[in-house]
C-alpha cells in the first residue's frame, strides 16, 4: 500500500492554445477554427454553470449509474500471487463503457449550443452506442461514422447503435478502421458546424477536445481516490493500469492521482501481432511527434510522414495516435506506457471471466493482462486498481469465432 | 518572397481578368504523368499551378482528391520526389509560378527548414499547408519567408475579421478563401453570397490578391467567380477529368490540357 499520498507533483495544463508541453494545439482547416473557438467558450461557461453541472451529474447517476463500485478481484488475485487487484467498474454503466461519461457530456452541451445533430466516429462501437443514447435521450438526430473492418467486427454495437435511431455510415477509405472513421466525421463536420456538434470519443483531436474530454472522464478518478482510501484506510493505491487507445479511459482514471507522485501510472497499448510496423499500435516507442486529426502527438508514421498502419485484435485501441496529454505526461516521466500482444490480451479475457465473473472489453482485456503479468511482482501488500473499462458482450461473437466456436 | 506569384497576379489584374491556379495531385498516376503535365498546363493558360502533396489521411479532401492521394502514394510519391519533379520541371524551363500545397505531417516530418530550403531550390514559389492555420503556422511562415518562399493561408466562410487580417498579414503572394464549408469536390452551384462574402474578405486584406477555391469546376463557375476574384482555383474537375482518360485507357495530360484551356478561357470572360 503507499503512503497516504503526498502531494510531490504539479499537474501540468494545457496553455491557452491548447498545448501540453510540445503536444497537443489546434492543427485544422481554416474552416473549423471558428466552430472549435465557439466550442471552447460554450464549454468553459457550461463548466462554470451550475445548472449545466447538475444536470450532467444528475444523468450520470440516475441514468448511467455513477458511482461505479471497486471491487476486490479477490480469485484473481489468489490466483496470480502477489499484489491485491482492485477492479474500478465502468464496465457497469449504462451501455457497458466508460464512454457515456463523455457522451452525455457532450451531447448535452451540443443542445446547449443549439445544435440539432451531432456526428461521432467509433471503433469498438461503445463511443458510438454512447453518442447514440445519449441523442435518443435528449431528442438529438446522429450519424456515426465506424470503418468498415470494425463494422464487421463488432457488429452487436452496429446494430444497437440503429436500434437507438442513428444512422451508421461504414466508413471504406484507408485502412477502414478508427482513424478513416475520424477522417469521415471531421469531413462532415467541416461541412455541418453550424447545425452540428462533433462528439470526438477520445482525449484526441483539436483543442478543447482533449481537455473537455479528460474533465468529462475525470469522475473515474475522483470516485477512485475516495473509495481506494475507504477501502485502504485513507491510504492510496500502489499502482494504477487502463488501456490507452486514444486515451480517455486512461486519463480519466489518472487525472485525481496525477499530484501523488507515490502512485505509478501505467497506460497500456496494443502489441497486436508483433511490434513490426504495421502489426501493432503501440505509440510509445517507434512513434514520434507528427499531426494528425489536429493535434500535435506521438504518431505511428513512416519517414516521409505518410501514417502507417495499424493492428489489434481490439478496435478501441486500433490507432495510429495518442492523446497528447498522455504524450506529455510520459515525456515528464509522471506516466508510462507498456504494451500486451493480442494473445496476452485474448488470455486476459478468458481468466477475468473465469476467477471474477467478469468479461471485460477485448480493449480492457489489454488492461488486465499488463495486471497479470505485474502483480506476480509485487508484494501482497501493495495494491493495483485496474480500469475496466468496459464488457466485453460486444467482442462475444468475434472471440467465438476467433475460437472456432460456433453460435 | 519569389517574384513568380506576385507577378502572375499583377499580369492578369493588368489584362483585368482573374489568375487561373490549377490544382494537381502530384504524383497522381505517377511522377511521370506529372513531369509532363505542368508543362502541358502551362501552355494550356494556367497562371498558377498547386501541387498537391499526397498524405495518407487528407481530411480536407472530398473523395476526388482522396482517390488521387491515394493513387499517388501507391506509385511511391513522397514530398523530396515531388521536390526533385519540380526542380527537373524547372530545370527544363517550366516558368509557371507553383505553390505546394500540403498537409502539417509531411513537411513536419521532412523538417521544415529543410522543407524551405529544399522547396525554394526546386523553384516552388508558395506553400499553403491546410491544417496549419494562423496559430500554428506563424513559425513556419517566418522560415519560409527567409527561404525565399510565399506563404499562403487559407480563409473561409467562418473567418472572424481578426482572423482575414491575421491571414492577410502572414500571407504573401495571394490569400485563399475556401468559398463553403466542407471539404474539396466539384459542385453543380456557387455557394450563395459569394460576392458579400468577398467582399467582407477583401475589406480585412487590403491588396493581396484573393483566390477563391473549393467546388469551382466548369467554365461558367470560372466566369462567375473571375469577376469576384483576383484568382480561381479549380482542382477536382482536373483531377477527376485525369482519372476518367487513365479509367479510359487515354493519356490523362492532354485530357487534363485540355479542360485547363477551356477554365482559362473563361477568366477572360
Ligand atoms: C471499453 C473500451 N475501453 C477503452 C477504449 C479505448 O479508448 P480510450 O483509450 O479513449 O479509453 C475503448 C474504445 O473504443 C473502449 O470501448
Amino acid at each position: 500500500m503507499a503512503d497516504f499520498g503526498r502531494r510531490d507533483f504539479d499537474v501540468p495544463r494545457a496553455d491557452a492554445a491548447g498545448r501540453f508541453g510540445e503536444y497537443g494545439g489546434r492543427f485544422v482547416p481554416e474552416t473549423l477554427m471558428a466552430p472549435l473557438a465557439e466550442l471552447e467558450t460554450a464549454y468553459r461557461r457550461a463548466r462554470r454553470d451550475g445548472a449545466f453541472r447538475r444536470e450532467l451529474d444528475g444523468l450520470l447517476t440516475t441514468y448511467a449509474g455513477r458511482p461505479t463500485p471497486l471491487t476486490q478481484a479477490r480469485r484473481l488475485t489468489e490466483a496470480l500471487g502477489g499484489a491485491r487487484i482492485l477492479l474500478k467498474r465502468e464496465d457497469l454503466l449504462h451501455t457497458g463503457a466508460h464512454k457515456i461519461n463523455n457522451a452525455l457530456g457532450q451531447v448535452l452541451l451540443a443542445r446547449r449550443m443549439g445544435k440539432r445533430r451531432v456526428v461521432a466516429e467509433t471503433g469498438a462501437g461503445q463511443h458510438g452506442v454512447a453518442t447514440a443514447t445519449a441523442a435518443a435521450l435528449l431528442g438529438l438526430e446522429c450519424v456515426v461514422y465506424m470503418g468498415e473492418v470494425d463494422v464487421e467486427r463488432q457488429a452487436p454495437n452496429v446494430y444497437r447503435m440503429r436500434l437507438l435511431g442513428t444512422k451508421v455510415v461504414p466508413v471504406a477509405s484507408g485502412s477502414r478502421t478508427l482513424k478513416d472513421a475520424i477522417n469521415e466525421a471531421m469531413r462532415d463536420w467541416v461541412a455541418t458546424y453550424d447545425t452540428t456538434h462533433y462528439v470526438l470519443g477520445s482525449v484526441l483531436g483539436p483543442h478543447p477536445f482533449p481537455t473537455m474530454v479528460r474533465d468529462f472522464h475525470a469522475v473515474i478518478g475522483k470516485e477512485a481516490l475516495a473509495q481506494s482510501r475507504r477501502l485502504l484506510h485513507g491510504a492510496l493505491p500502489d499502482l494504477l493500469v487502463a488501456c490507452v487507445g486514444g486515451g480517455s479511459n486512461a486519463i480519466g482514471l489518472f487525472h485525481a492521482f496525477l499530484p501523488f507522485r507515490g502512485v505509478e501510472l501505467v497506460g497500456v497499448e496494443a502489441g497486436g501481432r508483433s511490434l513490426a510496423p504495421g502489426e501493432h499500435a503501440a505509440r510509445f516507442g517507434p512513434g514520434r511527434a507528427g499531426v494528425l486529426h489536429g493535434t500535435r502527438t506521438l504518431l505511428l508514421q513512416d519517414e516521409d510522414g505518410q501514417v502507417l498502419p495499424t493492428h489489434s485484435v481490439s478496435a478501441g485501441l486500433d490507432y495510429p495516435a495518442v492523446g497528447p496529454e498522455h504524450a506529455n505526461l510520459a515525456a515528464l516521466g509522471r506516466t508510462r506506457y507498456v504494451s500486451v500482444s493480442d494473445g496476452e490480451a485474448l488470455e486476459a479475457f478468458h481468466l477475468l471471466s473465469e476467477k471474477e465473473g467478469i468479461i471485460p472489453a477485448l480493449e480492457t482485456a489489454h488492461a488486465v493482462a499488463w495486471a497479470v503479468r505485474e502483480a506476480p511482482r509485487r508484494r501482497p501488500d501493495e495494491v493495483i486498481v485496474v480500469n475496466l473499462s468496459g464488457r466485453g458482450d460486444k467482442d462475444v461473437p468475434q472471440v467465438a469465432r476467433r475460437e472456432g466456436v460456433e453460435l | 518572397m519569389s517574384g513568380r506569384l506576385g507577378a502572375a497576379f499583377g499580369r492578369a489584374r493588368a489584362e483585368g481578368r482573374a489568375a487561373l491556379v490549377a490544382f494537381v495531385e502530384a504524383g497522381d498516376p505517377s511522377l511521370a504523368v506529372t513531369g509532363r503535365l505542368l508543362p502541358a498546363l502551362q501552355a494550356a493558360g494556367a497562371d498558377v499551378i498547386e501541387l498537391g502533396i499526397p498524405f495518407s489521411d487528407p481530411i480536407a479532401d472530398g473523395p476526388v482528391i482522396q482517390r488521387a492521394s491515394q493513387r499517388a502514394l501507391g506509385a511511391g510519391a513522397t514530398l523530396a520526389k515531388v521536390l526533385d519533379a519540380a526542380a527537373a520541371a524547372r530545370g527544363e524551363g517550366l516558368s509557371v509560378p507553383l505553390v505546394a500545397f500540403s498537409y502539417a505531417n509531411p513537411i513536419l516530418a521532412f523538417g521544415v527548414a529543410a522543407f524551405a530550403r529544399r522547396a525554394a531550390e526546386a523553384g516552388i514559389d508558395g506553400v499553403l499547408v491546410t491544417d496549419l492555420p494562423p496559430e500554428e503556422g506563424e513559425a513556419a511562415a517566418a522560415t519560409f519567408v527567409s527561404s525565399g518562399l510565399d506563404p499562403v493561408f487559407l480563409l473561409a466562410p467562418s473567418s472572424t475579421p481578426a482572423r482575414i487580417r491575421r491571414a492577410a498579414r502572414l500571407s504573401s503572394g495571394f490569400v485563399y478563401l475556401v468559398s463553403r464549408p466542407g471539404v474539396t469536390g466539384a459542385r453543380n452551384d456557387l455557394p450563395e453570397g459569394l460576392p458579400d462574402l468577398v467582399a467582407r474578405v477583401r475589406a480585412g486584406i487590403g491588396r493581396t490578391p484573393l483566390a477563391v477555391g473549393f467546388g469551382i469546376s466548369s467554365p461558367e463557375q470560372v466566369r462567375a467567380v473571375s469577376r469576384e476574384a483576383d484568382g480561381v482555383v479549380v482542382g477536382s474537375a482536373i483531377v477527376r477529368t485525369m482519372e476518367e482518360a487513365v479509367a479510359a485507357g487515354r493519356d490523362p495530360v492532354p485530357a487534363a490540357a485540355r479542360l485547363v484551356s477551356s477554365l482559362a478561357a473563361a477568366t477572360r470572360g
